[in-house]
Order: structure tokens, then C-alpha cells, then sequence
């Protein structure tokens, strides 16, 4: 969908914000806001381009820099923390060839943190995109990257 | 057309290695020899257990187990048996009679203690059928209260039955449902929050995925009472099911005419329409919420005024939580003695909580109030696995507390908790083990508080900056006599002065463990010893720096 | 809608929902919140409906519910009978789901091993 397609789904009003950034993130391949994106919903809300900057940096969803097709976001919360979130971690480190916040070369996967999930009972836990993935182990977590990389 | 007789071959790897694939194929043979493959299935299945007993084979509806079987007991089993229905009898392993289930009562204590209200339909019906909400009588209160009670009437109803704030501040929800009706204006705003950032809670996820419209139908019973004839409800953006649920479950009620005007009939109308957060803790605290639902930066700003006078774009607004709201329906219905019954003097009804960390089962259990913390981690949580001790029990996340061993016979009220010095919250408990560091805990939470500070004011801003650093510095063995003393001064300066609750209490955990585990943290000063051996006292990597290298590595 | 119409709407829901009209002899319920969708629910869910059809059991439906709320036993499945206690699973893997069709559904000898309930 096109930039303009997408805002015309919403009236012109400041309310509608953050529903325009979560929706012309989402429709990025690279699932991240560019600086023609805030430009352009600061045009349609008719606010300033500062005002839009600031609040797309408030939220930590958000992303002003490209990203992968598939945003792994691992809980690093104390439930999850204390069943073991920082060897799921490393693993998807190690695994990727990436650090946290980076993105592969392939762009497929950028690994990232995340606070609270909560499914704090299937811990530990991370989400790849929309999915949740719960009980993980190494092995767990191999698998779910061999069948990302399948699927692209 | 079902078959007469099911045969079930056990195909799991022991009695695969015993030949029990060349058995199937004879049985296959002898079966089609004598004409019977109309009338008899055979199945294969995983590992039935009794591997040295192998190659096995179960035979329904009889339950005829045989055992060791070889290639030359198979025409006898086909021709004796199945045609003439004469078991084997020197082939069988005589199972024991009680394999009768009811008997077995195979019943986890998780189950027992529970008594649901606000989980009342989590699990037992389909979310997205609005329907089957409605065979439990969802909606009968909304219809009860348009038809039969004045809106007054209404608020004392819930006043009455003592219900109080299940977000964590435990407000007493009557009071607040009525200062919003007694606020000047006719524009008024019912908002739920459904923004749980807690860490190591999930019990509004639940409760969203598992009843939308109960929380759907407790916004509606609000807005009457309050004059209200538009709801929001913000969530974040981090439970994309619940989202979806709460979608169609919008979309339902609207069709059937429980959302939008002259519902029931009697000219009340109420429509409901949803918000997202997009991954912001902060934005769970009343007035920074609005401030999001307004298109603004999630920034809190300070009471006075509350909502319920200036909220949403300046009009009266009543914030309710998930699990207060999923409460309403059945007050309403059931009536406010019928709830006030149910818990202590000053805490009625349930709460639900999320039981994580170490204990057997995890998960969500909703308990009356009053209920013991020893009963919650062992009777009900089945106590902590794999034979270590137990430490301490987290409550209520990063604005909460923990509580040892010696304080778990503590009835779980609002005011018993407060005592302690930790809070009720939201309902989020983390159990910990003898492996479990307390002051690792404590810089965890903070180190979450910190990151989701807003950053408005100095002593959130730069006060958790340096309890962190503290912190931080003790468990890499780098600690002072005098930083305990330290810790506690700031904390105690940061609660009173943040502009917010998240600022107010986000040294409860650190201010909460040197209260209960002071030698833990003397030992990481004084001797550079953890004893759960969690803190490595060599110059730390931090995990991102560790990360770095393997990266060098590849 | 009138109020009178919310209950007969509720009656007729309150009959579907039990087996007694005829339409089905078992109902398999999946808990399909996110910790059961994180622990596998989504396969668990398949795997019933593929066993169902494979073996054209016209008498049992598969349905979905929500947070179920042990965590910890997630993917949790419910098995309810006309007249029988409700029989509750728990750990339940998509080999769990063959044995359960071919055992406790199609021949009423519950998996007693992953039993975590039985309900009235």
C-alpha cells in the first residue's frame, strides 16, 4: 500500500498518531518509519515535523532506522530473565551473526529486547513479529529460525 | 462407518527394534486372509511405555493388552480373538482394574483452591463467539441496570460490594465511578486500561483474549452510571491477539445492538472503540495514557487534577482497569453482598494473579482475598521445583516488594502487603530460589524502571540513574561501606518527590530487599560473595559487549 | 434489540452449547491464549481437526477457547462427554493428539498418563 493510501484511512486528526505510525511502519518491508514517513504524516496532522519526531522516538516500537523482514524481540523481563532469557539470547546471537538492535546481512532477522511480553508462565519467551514463541531451548529456537528462513 | 475392533501397534522405537513393524504386516496378511479388513482398523502409535514388554499391541474397545508378541502369535490372536472374540490368555498382560480415570482422580491442587469471578469464562468458552458469552448470561447486568436501576442506584451497588482498583493502587472503585458522575460536564469518557506493562504480569491478557466482552459490558454498566457515551479502550501494542479478540468482539456487540444508540431499547447509547500503545511502561499510569490516546508523547503530568474532574481532552474521565471492569457484570447480577462475602474486611472478592519463576506451576490462578502467600506457592503453585529452597516471592513487579520465607503465612490483602512494604499490584507473582541473587533482582527492576522512565523529572531521571549505578557497581564487587545508607536515602527521596507513580515507587524493590536481605548485600561489599553465585565479580561483561566478541568470532 | 430477545438468544446459545440436542457426542476444547498459542497450541488444534476428518468422526467438534491458565501444562486440552466428567490434558503434542483421538475418542479409554483434571 502506498504511503498516502495508508494515511487517507484515517481522519487528519492527532489522535490518529499512533495507529498512522504503527500502520505505515507495518506496510515498510523494512518495517521501520523513514524521514518521508514523519514528513509526511506531519503534512496531514498539520503539526511540526518536531512534534512527530518526538513522538515516534518516545515509543520504543518504533524504529527510524531499516530493519529486517522479521523483528525478533526476546524478553529480557525477570521472569524471563531468571529461566534463563540471556542464554536464548546469546543463542540467537551467536546463531545470527548479530548483535542486539543489528540487522542480518540477508535483511531477514534484527534481534532486539523487549520488555515484558506476557506469557511470563512459558518463559522464557520472544516474539517474532506478530508470533509468540514460549518454552524456549536452543534447540527450540533453531528450529523456529530454520523454518523463518523456509518460509522467506 | 466406525470399525468393530481397533488394534492399536505400538510403533515407538524399542518395539520397532523388536520387530513389531514385521507383526503389523502379518496381522495386515492374516486380516485380509480371513476377510475382515472392513471390520478391523489397525493403528500405529507412539511409545505406548511398557518398552521391555514389547513388541505390544492394544486391542479396543475390550483394552486387551498383549505383550512380547512374536510373528507366529498373529493367525492365532486373528482366528481366536477377532473372529471368535477368545482373548489369548497366555499372551496378555493382565492390566490392573483400576485404570478407571474417575478413580485415579488425577487432580493437581492448582485446580482446587481457585474460585473464579473475573476468569469465570477464560477457558470455557470461545472468545469469539459473542453467543456463547452471552449463554453464561453476558450482558443480562447491562440489561438488568438500563431497565431496572437509576444510575445512583448503580454506583452505591458497587460501593457496597467493596470493590477496589485490581491495577494496583486498589482505589475503591464506587468512590471513583461517583466523583466522575458528580464532576461538571456532559461529556464524559469511560476508558479501560488495558496496557499491563507489568513485568511478570498477564492477567488482563488473559482476560482479553479469553472474555473480551466482559470487559465490554463492565465499560457499559460505567458509562451509565457515570453519563458517559464514549469508551476507549488502550492497549498495548505487544498483544496482537488481544487486539484482534477485542476487535471482533467490538464488531459483535455492535451487531447485535449492545453497542451504539437506544441499546435494549430504553435510548442509552455507548460505543467502545479501541486505542494501541506502541511499547511504552509508562503510558499504564493514568494521565500518561490519556496523553497518548490524545496523540501526545505518554508523558505523565501531576495530580491534582485527576481524571475524573480533567482527563481526556479536558473532560471527566473514569480509568478503570481489565480485571476491576471483568468484576461489574457479576456484582450487578449477583448482587454486592454476594461479593463482599467473598474476602477480608477490607479486601473484597478475588484477585487474579500470574504465578512465574520458580514454581512447579505456573500460570494464572484467581484466589479470595485473604488467601495466604504459603498457600498460593505451595498448595496452589506446587512449591518450588526440582528440590531447591525457597527464597523470597516478588510482588507486585517493579513498583512492588518481596517477601521471605517467614512472612508467607501473610494473608494476601491489600493492607496486610502494605505492611510488609510491598503492594498488591497487579497481580504479577515472581517466586525465587536459593539461585536466585536479591540484589541481581533489585538492579533487574530498577534497570526496567529506569529505561521507561519518561524522563520529565530529575529525581526519576537522574535519582534511578544512580541507584542503578550503585547497584550496579556492588554486584560487579565493586561496593562501599557506606552505599547501603546511600540507597535507602535516595530511594526515600525519589518516592516523595517523582511526579509520578512510576518514579514513586521504583526503589520499592531495592528499599524492599535491603529491608529483608540485608546480608546479601553486606556480603557482596564486604567479602565479593554472591551466595547463589549469580554475581561474577571480574569485570562484568554486560551482555552486549559479550555479544560484540562472538560477532568478531564469526 | 429488546431484552427479551438477549434471552432467547441466550436459551437457544445455552442448548448448543450442551451435546444434549444430538449434535455432537464430544466436544474438544484447545485453550488458545497466547501461552497456549506460544506452547503450541495452533499445531495441537490442526492436528485434531486433521484426525477428526481423516477419520470422519461427524460426532465431535473441535472448538478454541482462551487463557486457559496453567502456564506451565500449556497446550491444554479439554475433552467434554454427555454424561462423563470433563477430562482435562496437559503438555499435549501433536503425537499426544493421535493417542487421544484413537484412545480416549474413538474408543473411551482416556491417555490417563497426561491427565491433569477431571472435572463433574
Amino acid at each position: 500500500m502506498k504511503r498516502e493510501e495508508i494515511l487517507q484511512k484515517y481522519t487528519p486528526e492527532l489522535e490518529n498518531i499512533l495507529f498512522i505510525l504503527h500502520d505505515l511502519q507495518d506496510n515498510n518491508p523494512q518495517h521501520y518509519l523513514s524521514k518521508e514517513d514523519l514528513e509526511a504524516v506531519a503534512n496531514y496532522l498539520n503539526v511540526p515535523y518536531s512534534y512527530v519526531h518526538g513522538v515516534a522516538t518516545f515509543y520504543s516500537m518504533f524504529s527510524l532506522k531499516p530493519r529486517g523482514k522479521y523483528i525478533i524481540r526476546v524478553c529480557e523481563s525477570p521472569a524471563c530473565h531468571l529461566m534463563g532469557s540471556s542464554n536464548i539470547i546469546y543463542e540467537l546471537a551467536k546463531l545470527l551473526g548479530i548483535g542486539i538492535g543489528e540487522t542480518t546481512s540477508d535483511g531477514l532477522f534484527t534481534l532486539e529486547l523487549s520488555s515484558c511480553l506476557g506469557v511470563c508462565g512459558v518463559a522464557p519467551a520472544m516474539m517474532i513479529n506478530d508470533e509468540v514463541y514460549g518454552n524456549l531451548t536452543p534447540e527450540k529456537i533453531r528450529q523456529i529460525i530454520e523454518e523463518k528462513r523456509r518460509e522467506r | 462407518m466406525p470399525k468393530r475392533l481397533d488394534v492399536l501397534i505400538c510403533s515407538g522405537a524399542a518395539c520397532i527394534s523388536n520387530n513389531s513393524q514385521l507383526i503389523r504386516k502379518k496381522l495386515e496378511e492374516v486380516i485380509a486372509k480371513e476377510g475382515l479388513q472392513e471390520e478391523v482398523a489397525i493403528i500405529e502409535t507412539g511409545c505406548m511405555g511398557p518398552c521391555e514388554l514389547g513388541p505390544v499391541m492394544l486391542v479396543y474397545p475390550d483394552g486387551t493388552f498383549y505383550i512380547r508378541l512374536k510373528e507366529e502369535d498373529v493367525e492365532e490372536i486373528v482366528k481366536e480373538h477377532f473372529l471368535k472374540g477368545r482373548p489369548v490368555r497366555r499372551l496378555l498382560w493382565e492390566t490392573p482394574e483400576a485404570r478407571k480415570i474417575a478413580e485415579e482422580k488425577k487432580q493437581i491442587p492448582f485446580f482446587e483452591k481457585q474460585f473464579k469471578i473475573a476468569l469465570a469464562n477464560c477457558g470455557k468458552i470461545d472468545p469469539e463467539n459473542i453467543e456463547e458469552y452471552i449463554a453464561t448470561g453476558g450482558y443480562e447486568a447491562l440489561g438488568k441496570v438500563l431497565t431496572e436501576m437509576k444510575p445512583e442506584e448503580v454506583i452505591d451497588e458497587i460501593i457496597k460490594s467493596g470493590l477496589r482498583g485490581r491495577g494496583g493502587a486498589g482505589f475503591p472503585t464506587g468512590l471513583k465511578w461517583k466523583f466522575t458522575r458528580e464532576a461538571q460536564g456532559n461529556e464524559k469518557y469511560v476508558i479501560c486500561n488495558a496496557d499491563e506493562g507489568d513485568p511478570g504480569a498477564f492477567m488482563d491478557r488473559a482476560i482479553l483474549e479469553g472474555d473480551p466482552h466482559a470487559v465490554i459490558e463492565g465499560m457499559a454498566i460505567a458509562a451509565y452510571a457515570i453519563g458517559a457515551k464514549q469508551g476507549y479502550i488502550y492497549v498495548r501494542a505487544e498483544y496482537p491477539l488481544a487486539v484482534k479478540r477485542l476487535e471482533i468482539a467490538i464488531k459483535q456487540a455492535r451487531k447485535y445492538g449492545l453497542l451504539g444508540k437506544n441499546i435494549f431499547e430504553t435510548g442509552f447509547e455507548f460505543d467502545v472503540e479501541l486505542r494501541m500503545g506502541a511499547g511504552a511502561f509508562v503510558c499504564g499510569e493514568e494521565t500518561a495514557l490519556i496523553a497518548s490516546i490524545e496523540g501526545k508523547r505518554g508523558q505523565p503530568k501531576p495530580k491534582p487534577p485527576y481524571p475524573a474532574q480533567s482527563g481526556l481532552w479536558g473532560k471527566p474521565t473514569l480509568i478503570n482497569n481489565v480485571e476491576t471492569l471483568a468484576n461489574v457484570r457479576h456484582i450487578i447480577l449477583s448482587g454486592a453482598s454476594w461479593f463482599s462475602s467473598i474476602g477480608t474486611e477490607k479486601s473484597k472478592g478475588t484477585k487474579v494473579f500470574a504465578l512465574s519463576g520458580k514454581v512447579v506451576n505456573t500460570g494464572l490462578v484467581e484466589v479470595p482475598m485473604g488467601i495466604t502467600l504459603r498457600e498460593l506457592v505451595y498448595d496452589i503453585g506446587g512449591g518450588v521445583p526440582n528440590g531447591k529452597k525457597f527464597k523470597a516471592v516478588q510482588i507486585g513487579g517493579p513498583s512492588g516488594g518481596c517477601v521471605p520465607e517467614k512472612y508467607l503465612d501473610t494473608p494476601v490483602d491489600y493492607e496486610s502487603l502494605k505492611e510488609l512494604g510491598t503492594i498488591m499490584g497487579s497481580g504479577g507473582l515472581i517466586v525465587l530460589d536459593e539461585d536466585d541473587c536479591m540484589v541481581n533482582i533489585a538492579k533487574f527492576f530498577l534497570e526496567f524502571t529506569m529505561e521507561e522512565s519518561c524522563g520529565q523529572c530529575v529525581p526519576c531521571r537522574v535519582g534511578l540513574k544512580q541507584m542503578y549505578d550503585i547497584l550496579d557497581r556492588i554486584t560487579r564487587g565493586e561496593g562501599r561501606e557506606e552505599d547501603i545508607e546511600l540507597l535507602e536515602k535516595l530511594g526515600k527521596e525519589i518516592q516523595t518527590t517523582s511526579l509520578c507513580g512510576l518514579g514513586q515507587s521504583a526503589p520499592n524493590p531495592v528499599l524492599s530487599t535491603i529491608k529483608y536481605f540485608r546480608e546479601e548485600y553486606m556480603e557482596h561489599i564486604k567479602e565479593r560473595k554472591c551466595r547463589a553465585g549469580v554475581c561474577q565479580f571480574k569485570k562484568e561483561e554486560k551482555l552486549e559487549t559479550a555479544i560484540e566478541k562472538i560477532k568478531d568470532i564469526i | 434489540m429488546k431484552l427479551e430477545d438477549l434471552r432467547r438468544i441466550r436459551e437457544k446459545a445455552e442448548r448448543e452449547m450442551k451435546l444434549r440436542e444430538g449434535k455432537a457426542r464430544i466436544k474438544i476444547i484447545v485453550g488458545m491464549g497466547t501461552s497456549g498459542i506460544a506452547a503450541g497450541a495452533r499445531e495441537v488444534l490442526k492436528v485434531f481437526l486433521e484426525e477428526v476428518e481423516k477419520r470422519n468422526l461427524k460426532d465431535v467438534i473441535v472448538t478454541q477457547t482462551g487463557e486457559k491458565g496453567l502456564a506451565s501444562h500449556e497446550p491444554v486440552v479439554e475433552i467434554h462427554e454427555e454424561d462423563k466428567p470433563i477430562i482435562v490434558y496437559g503438555n499435549v503434542t501433536p503425537e499426544l493428539v493421535r493417542r487421544i483421538v484413537a484412545e480416549h475418542i474413538v474408543n473411551s479409554n482416556p491417555v490417563s498418563d497426561y491427565v491433569i483434571e477431571v472435572r463433574e
